[in-house]
């Protein structure tokens, strides 16, 4: 086949000239050492490519193929437990096969060809079909089955459907379709730049519970929702982005590392096989699917991560399963592309992004969502999509943040100065939010307690109470304050110490299930209501601040899940019968 | 392979454009010599079918459109390498600066160099004792870790780094250990500091040091934190060396990079540095770290300055996102005469974490560390609310945390230049100072600890 031919390199953009028919981000293979590239720009017979590898050494006049297709991810049972670069290729096979180093023009297949897998149909011959519908499963990992769905464009009837073992790439089904026969593998690909479709789109109804006390009691997010992370180094984005992807009660996590820390990668790929689900008991990698393009690695690579992410996300949200990406950081995508638009010679917006950055960041969180999926059954799923934001110097002023902040519904304000003080995690409870409590109310009310937003509410006041009576102590000292307001005072530092903060690396304080969380909460709040009535009654405020009791509502939190209600109940009681007997000594 | 063009179009700051050459790479080494012999280098910036882009490493001085014979040597910048590098010095470009003669290399490396692959990282848990209370005690280094000082002019960070060098040790291992010093734009004197402090120790033995002086030419300065990793890779991953690497000033690094891309006229990023600095920071960053089945390591202390004591402008903002934490140096602290300047609230290790505890420092590290940064936060409050009302206005239990603020800074933090404290001494320290502040207070540290290590006469 005739072929174009590079007329010039600047760093990852090469222009080639000639190339018959090129398209749009089709995929093209660059030089002798057919670096892998994608086409942004055509200019009559120009074409102006992004290459995914280091460009050094390259020369004009090499020769760029085009593959005359978008660029895809591969879409079939072993995708699980899977650590893949930012453009699918599995980076264990790349180390066995080329060393520790990755170097270039490494072609591998995402998914293993030769495994078999037990393929158990859903479908009879003679049943009719139409996208989406499960042709059959297989078991991928002890935990997720993977099903196998009619891919888009085909209905009809089926022909030929098979049982039992078989490879990725080998027929598992034959449907006749008004334009004739189709074979279908369990192999399927999707252009990651376009969204996968579904059915319909539902409004969130149900949380995404991560065991997280400040996110599921404060800023809870649904399962179908968005949320983004921004804060200055240090305040420990990527600490709840692990936690979030150890705990949150998704089937499936997709773990996107954009651009960020190698270290990172590896204490995952070295905790998550050991971690357990605690749902199912069995290991946490086996739900999880890892990107991995550090930040020394190629920044047109970084580009495409976060589209090879979501969509193997929604591929198994099409499954019918509730699924959770976490992208780290997305601020690493836009400097990726800030670096493609500056070499393209683009107008720069502002701070040098590129204009249309708002619109892709729009997109990109726009494939969230609870949906109703392809196919005959309605089954429902989600997929919900929380960024990591790197706002330069904790300024959220800054393009990014901003253009982020437009699109998503929750906000977790990460803030240096809790960092300092070693108040983890370092979620501003006053100054994040969450657009989600009102849909999510009626469960909260029906599935946990039916005081459970009255409770919310009521910590909240008392957090913002304690923030405006800081500023009066600050002034003229902490003696003016009533009695009442010093109780309230003390409750606040107790929901903030004793609830919020939340020890991630405690094996028991790392996960708090939802029901403890509420007895944790209703604890505190309780010492607060006993303390009000003490006062009238004539109590001492010296008395009930030093109440020795404080110190085990201060262990409440390390108190085992199993064991929280029976003794979170009893400290409750005795949290009372040392409050009335104070009364009783006057 | 060195083709010869005698056809260079223009020359504008520390870029040249050469036209009408053939079979040139991106990124391909480049000699230019003038006509009186001279030779200076450069490296393909870009490259179209018939003119490249060359950006000149030394000045443009004498050079002119004419005379001049560009050639391009089909290879890009490399560094020879052997077991002699060990000891020696170099310049900003691996030239002998010694006065020794040239080595004769085992193999010849790209400087450029590769990333690791993420699944082939062994991550960093290995306890490095540095001698210096604020970091062992408070923001642990491990092996494999990078771990940068946030300076300002003016610190003690060339001391702290010298002292660092000197006395990093893993606890109970005798292992090949060497250090690779990268200077880029730093002066003659503190050049030489460096240089007479290894060799009063006689860390010169095992140190390779790669200096790029403030008259030294600018553009070099790119290429030399390359050399050094470069030589650091060769040494940890291919002879099993535990190396310690310690480039500094990153600031003049960044200058040097943001002079290079305001030549080729690039749309700038924040405050004029171009909007890859974060990527070219980290292809630098990232080349620390361990491999899996490898016996050597490479620990990276990036030092910068920061320009105008500022966190938030962008060298240290990247490079705090790229490291594994950050020592910040304080100039109040300074001011006070303490030395190391440490100011530990915003200093962090990311990696503590997993590199202290029972059987690397000691069972109660982790949680004592946790209980003396709270503390001397509560410290720092109290200090400040103090300033604003006078301390007439404290109550009791404030004055604890005063005192133990001052105390924290006077004995833990406060260290000799050439003192080199065991991390249990370090620990000691803390827990004696703990003693300032009641019991009920200390929520961060199990009665266990207390009662094993910070034991107290009865209140």
């Amino acid at each position: 086949m005739q072929k174009g031919g590079i007329i010039k390199i600047s760093g990852p953009l090469v222009v080639a000239k000639g190339i018959p028919d090129a398209r749009m981000f089709d995929v093209v293979r660059v030089g002798k050492e057919r670096l892998i590239g994608e086409i942004l720009e055509i200019r009559g017979d120009f074409s102006s490519i992004q290459v995914y590898e280091e460009t050094s050494g390259l020369k004009p006049g090499e020769e760029v193929e085009s593959l005359y297709h978008p660029f895809s991810v591969e879409l079939a049972p072993g995708l699980l437990g899977n650590i893949y670069d930012g453009i699918q290729r599995p980076l264990d096979l790349i180390r066995a096969k080329k060393g520790d180093f990755i170097t270039r023009g490494i072609e591998m297949k995402a998914i293993d060809r030769e495994k078999e897998w037990d393929f158990q149909p859903r479908v009879k011959i003679g049943d009719n079909v139409v996208p989406g519908d499960i042709l059959g499963v297989v078991q991928e990992t002890e935990i997720i089955e993977h099903r196998i769905l009619v891919p888009i464009g085909i209905e009809g009837k089926v022909k030929e459907i098979s049982s039992g073992k078989a490879k990725v790439e080998n027929t598992i089904a034959v449907i006749e379709t008004k334009k004739g026969e189709k074979s279908i593998s369990m192999l399927q690909r999707w252009p990651v730049r376009k969204m996968r479709p579904y059915k319909e789109q539902l409004d969130a109804t149900e949380p995404l519970i991560t065991g997280q006390r400040v996110i599921d009691t404060f800023f809870p997010i649904a399962k179908g929702g968005t949320a983004c992370i921004p804060g200055p180094f240090g305040s420990g984005k990527t600490v709840v982005q692990h936690q979030l992807s150890k705990w949150a009660d998704a089937q499936v996590i997709v773990f996107v590392g954009c651009g960020e820390r190698g270290n990172e990668m590896a204490d995952v790929l070295r905790k998550f096989p050991q971690l357990k689900d605690p749902r199912t008991g069995r290991p946490l990698m086996q739900r999880t699917i890892l990107i991995a393009n550090t930040s020394n690695m190629p920044v047109a690579a970084r580009e495409a991560s976060i589209y090879t992410g979501i969509t193997l996300a929604e591929y198994y949200r099409d499954m019918g399963y509730d699924v959770a990406l976490m992208a780290d950081s997305t601020s690493r995508w836009a400097e990726a592309l800030r670096e493609m638009s500056g070499r393209l010679e683009e107008m720069p917006g502002e701070e040098g992004y590129p204009a249309y950055l708002p619109s892709r960041l729009a997109e990109f969180y726009e494939r969230a969502g609870k949906v109703i999926c392809l196919g005959q059954d309605g089954r429902e799923a989600s997929l919900s999509a929380i960024g990591a934001v790197s706002p330069p110097g904790g300024d959220l002023s800054e393009p990014v943040t901003q253009a982020t902040l437009r699109v998503v519904r929750v906000f977790w304000a990460l803030v240096a100065e809790l960092a300092y003080q070693r108040h983890f995690p370092a979620i501003h409870w006053l100054r994040s939010y969450s657009l989600y409590i009102d849909e999510l109310a009626p469960y909260f009310t029906k599935e946990v307690a039916s005081d459970w937003m009255e409770l919310r509410k009521k910590a909240m006041a008392l957090l913002q109470k304690e923030d405006e009576l800081q500023e009066t102590v600050r002034l003229v000292g902490l003696d003016v304050l009533s009695a009442q307001d010093r109780i309230a005072m003390e409750t606040a530092r107790s929901i903030r110490e004793d609830f919020l903060q939340q020890f991630a690396f405690h094996e028991i304080d790392t996960y708090s299930p939802i029901k403890k969380q509420y007895l944790m909460l209703k604890l505190i709040l309780d010492y607060y209501d006993l303390c009000i009535n003490a006062l009238d009654r004539g109590v001492s405020l010296d008395e009930l601040i030093s109440l020795p009791i404080r110190e085990d509502i201060a262990k409440a939190k390390y108190i085992p899940s199993e064991d929280a209600e029976g003794k979170i109940g009893n400290l409750r009681q005795r949290l009372k019968e040392e409050i009335s007997k104070l009364g009783s000594k006057e | 392979m060195g083709r010869e063009y005698t056809t260079i179009k223009e020359l504008t700051g520390p870029l040249m454009l050469v036209e009408n050459v053939v079979d040139v790479g991106f990124e391909e080494l480049v000699e230019i010599e003038l006509s009186d012999g001279e030779r200076r280098r450069g490296r393909v910036l870009e490259i179209s079918s018939d003119a490249a882009l060359v950006q000149l490493f030394e000045r443009a001085t004498d050079l002119g459109v004419e005379g001049a014979r560009t050639k391009f040597l089909g290879r890009g910048i490399q560094l020879g390498v052997s077991e002699d590098i060990v000891g020696r010095v170099f310049d900003g470009w691996g030239k002998p600066r010694d006065g020794g003669e040239e080595i004769i290399p085992e193999k010849r490396l790209d400087i450029g160099g590769q990333p690791i692959n993420p699944d082939a990282r062994a991550y960093p848990r290995e306890f490095i004792e540095t001698g210096i209370s604020a970091i062992d005690g408070l923001n642990t280094l491990s092996r494999g870790q990078k771990l940068p000082i946030f300076s300002g002019s003016g610190l003690p960070h060339v001391q702290l780094a010298a002292q660092i060098a000197k006395q990093a040790k893993v606890l109970g291992k005798e292992e090949e250990f060497a250090v690779v010093f990268a200077a880029m734009g730093i002066t003659f004197e503190e050049g030489n500091f460096f240089i007479s402090s290894f060799e009063e120790s006689g860390a010169i033995e095992k140190a390779t040091l790669f200096l790029n002086l403030a008259d030294d030419p600018v553009i070099e300065r790119i290429a030399t934190p390359r050399m050094a990793l470069t030589c650091a890779e060769y040494l940890a991953f291919e002879k099993d060396m535990h190396i310690l690497v310690i480039l500094i000033d990153m600031t003049n690094y960044a200058e040097a990079l943001r002079e290079l891309s305001a030549a080729r006229r690039e749309v700038p990023g924040r405050r004029g540095y171009p909007g890859y600095l974060y990527t070219d920071l980290a292809t630098l960053y990232e080349r620390a770290g361990r491999i899996k089945g490898k016996k050597g390591s490479i620990t990276l202390i990036p030092i910068l300055t920061m320009p105008d004591d500022d966190k938030t402008h962008p060298i240290p903002d990247l490079t705090g996102y790229i490291t594994e934490g950050q020592i910040i140096l304080q100039r109040s602290l300074h001011q006070k005469g303490i030395y190391p300047p440490i100011n530990v609230l915003p200093s962090l290790s990311r990696l503590m974490d997993e590199a202290v505890g029972e059987g690397k420092t000691r069972e109660d590290h982790r949680e004592l560390s946790n209980q003396l940064y709270a503390t001397y936060a509560r410290g720092m409050e109290i200090r400040e609310l103090a300033l604003v009302m006078g301390e007439a206005t404290l109550s009791d239990m404030d004055k604890k945390y005063l005192k133990f603020a001052d105390e924290f800074e006077k004995n833990f933090v406060q260290q000799g230049e050439n003192e080199d404290r065991s991390v249990k001494e370090t620990l000691n320290i803390g827990w004696e100072l703990l003693k300032i502040i009641p019991k009920p207070e200390l929520k961060r540290v199990r009665d266990e600890w207390i009662e094993k290590y910070g034991k107290r006469k009865k209140e």
